[in-house]
C-alpha cells in the first residue's frame, strides 16, 4: 500500500496532492503538465516534497514534520523513465545487471532468466543501447527496474517515446510483467486506452490535484484517447 | 639529421618521466577540482576558479617564483613536506614535475569541467533509483561518461609539460641530468655558437614525441566516444 501526501512548489507550478494506491496497478492519469511526472519523482525519492507524508507498505520515506526523507538509492522502488535512461557506455547486459551490483543482491539466475525470457531481451545481451531500437530500449528498461528487486514499481510514460506500431507490441509484455512479477506498479500517462489496459486503479489528477480517484471508470469520463 | 648525444638522450628521458608523472599526479586533483567547480555551488567557487587559471594568464616565471617561495627547500611547503614525507621539489626532478603540473592544471580541469558538464544528469538519476549512492553514482555513470573529456585533459597536460620551459627553469633551474628536460636543453644549447645544429635534433624528437602522443589521444577518445554511443 501506497500512501501519499506531499506539497510541492517548483516555480510557477505548484503540487498539492493526496491519495492511497491499494490497487496492485494504479494509474496517474491527467493531461500533460497535470504533474503526474513530479508526483512519481517524489515518490522516487528524486524531487523532496515542500510538506507530507509518504509511506510505502509501513515504512515511512518521507514526513516533513519528522524530517524523515530517504534517499533514492535506498528507497528500493523501480523507476522506468520516458526515455529509457539506460547507461549508454554498459551492454545492455551489465545495466540489466546494475540494481543487483548496487544492491549486493546474490546473483539468481532463475529470476534473471525469467524477466528475460518474460520481456524476450535475450538476443540484445551484447548490445550496447544506443543500438536498440525504441521498442527494445524500453523493453530493457523495464526488465532493469524489474531485476531490482522493487517493492513499487514506476512506470512514467513508459511508450511515449514510441510510435503506435510500437506501444501496440509493447503493451502485451507489460500486462504480462503486471501478472507475473508480482510487484504493484503505478502507471503514468495521458492515454486512456493504454490505462484501461494496464490499471485497475486510477488517480486523475489536473493541474497539481488530484481531481478524483477510483476504478477504471473514471478513465470513460473522457474523451476517449486514439491507441490507434 | 638525428644525431643525440647521451645528454641529450637523458634530457628526453627526463622529460617524458616528468610529463608521465605530473599528468598522473595532476588527474585525481584535477578530477576532484573539476567536479566541484561542476556540479556544486559554494562560497569563494569563483575564486576558486580564479586560482585554477592563474598559471594560464600569469608569466611562468612569476609561477616559478611563487613555487620556489612556497615549495623550496626552506619555504613553509616545502619545508613541511620534505620534514614530514621525505618529498624534497627544489633542484630536483620531482620540482620540474610539480611545475609542469601545476602549470598544465588549468587546461586539465577546462577539459574534464566542460565533459562532466555536458553529462546528461538524468542518468544519475536512474542510478540513485537502482540503488547506487553518490559515490557509486560518481564512479560507474559519471566518470565512465567524462572519459573522453579524462582523456583530453590528460593529453593537454602531457603536452603542455613537455613544452614547460619557464617557470620549471625558475624553480628548479637547468642541472642536466636532473632537472634539464627538453627544452631547458634545446635552450641551452642555443646559447653555445654552432649549437643550433645540435639543437635541431632535438627540436625533431620534441615534434615526435607530441604528434605521437596527439595521435594516441585522437585514437583513444574516439574509441572512448564509440563506446558512448553504440558500438
Amino acid at each position: 500500500m501506497l500512501f501519499v501526501e506531499a506539497q510541492k512548489r517548483l516555480g510557477e507550478f505548484s503540487l498539492d496532492v493526496s491519495f492511497v494506491s491499494e490497487s496492485p496497478a494504479t494509474a496517474l492519469f491527467g493531461p500533460s503538465g497535470a504533474g503526474k511526472t513530479t508526483v512519481i519523482n517524489l515518490i522516487a525519492g528524486l524531487l523532496k516534497p515542500d510538506r507530507g507524508r509518504i509511506v510505502l507498505d509501513d515504512e515511512v520515506l518521507f514526513d516533513g514534520r519528522s524530517q524523515v526523507h530517504l534517499p533514492a538509492w535506498r528507497r528500493r522502488i523501480g523507476y522506468v523513465f520516458q526515455e529509457g535512461r539506460l547507461f549508454p557506455h554498459l551492454s545492455v547486459k551489465h545495466n540489466l545487471d546494475y540494481g543487483r551490483w548496487m544492491g549486493a543482491q546474490a546473483d539468481s539466475p532463475t529470476g534473471f532468466n525469467r524477466v528475460i525470457e518474460m520481456l524476450d531481451i535475450g538476443h540484445l545481451l551484447d548490445r550496447r543501447p544506443g543500438k536498440l531500437s525504441g521498442g527494445e530500449r524500453q523493453r530493457v528498461a523495464v526488465g532493469r527496474a524489474l531485476l531490482m528487486k522493487p517493492r513499487l514499481l514506476l512506470l512514467d510514460e513508459p511508450l511515449a517515446s514510441l510510435d503506435t506500431a510500437r506501444k501496440r507490441d509493447i503493451l502485451p509484455y507489460l500486462e504480462r510483467m503486471r501478472d507475473e512479477a508480482q510487484v504493484p506498479i503505478i502507471y503514468v500517462s495521458h492515454n486512456a486506452a493504454e490505462l484501461r489496459r494496464i490499471a485497475a486503479g486510477v488517480v486523475r489528477l489536473e493541474a497539481g490535484r488530484v481531481v478524483s480517484s477510483g476504478g477504471i471508470e473514471l478513465l470513460d469520463a473522457v474523451q476517449p484517447d486514439v491507441l490507434a | 639529421m638525428l644525431e643525440l648525444s647521451p645528454q641529450d638522450w637523458t634530457a628526453i628521458a627526463l622529460s617524458l618521466r616528468v610529463a608521465v608523472v605530473s599528468t598522473l599526479i595532476a588527474l585525481p586533483f584535477g578530477v576532484a577540482v573539476a567536479t566541484l567547480l561542476a556540479r556544486k555551488s559554494f562560497w569563494g567557487k569563483a575564486a576558486l576558479d580564479a586560482l585554477v587559471h592563474l598559471p594560464l594568464v600569469l608569466p611562468p616565471v612569476a609561477t616559478g617564483y611563487l613555487l620556489l617561495i612556497s615549495f623550496g627547500r626552506k619555504a613553509p611547503i616545502g619545508a613541511f613536506l620534505a620534514d614530514h614525507f621525505g618529498i624534497v621539489f627544489s633542484f630536483r626532478w620531482t620540482g620540474a614535475a610539480l611545475a609542469c603540473g601545476v602549470m598544465a592544471f588549468p587546461l586539465m580541469v577546462r577539459a574534464i569541467r566542460l565533459s562532466i558538464e555536458a553529462i546528461d544528469r538524468r542518468l544519475e538519476d536512474a542510478a540513485a533509483t537502482l540503488g547506487a549512492n553518490h559515490l557509486w553514482t560518481f564512479a560507474t555513470v559519471t566518470l565512465p561518461l567524462a572519459l573522453p573529456g579524462i582523456i583530453a585533459g590528460m593529453v593537454l597536460t602531457f603536452a603542455r609539460a613537455l613544452g614547460e620551459f619557464g617557470a620549471t627553469i625558475t624553480f628548479v633551474s637547468n642541472i642536466p641530468g636532473e632537472t634539464q628536460t627538453i627544452s631547458a636543453a634545446i635552450y641551452t644549447l642555443m646559447q653555445v655558437p654552432g649549437g643550433d645544429r645540435a639543437a635541431l635534433s632535438l627540436v625533431i624528437v620534441a615534434i615526435l614525441i607530441s604528434f605521437v602522443a596527439l595521435l594516441t589521444a585522437e585514437w583513444f577518445a574516439r574509441r572512448a566516444a564509440a563506446r558512448l554511443h553504440g558500438a
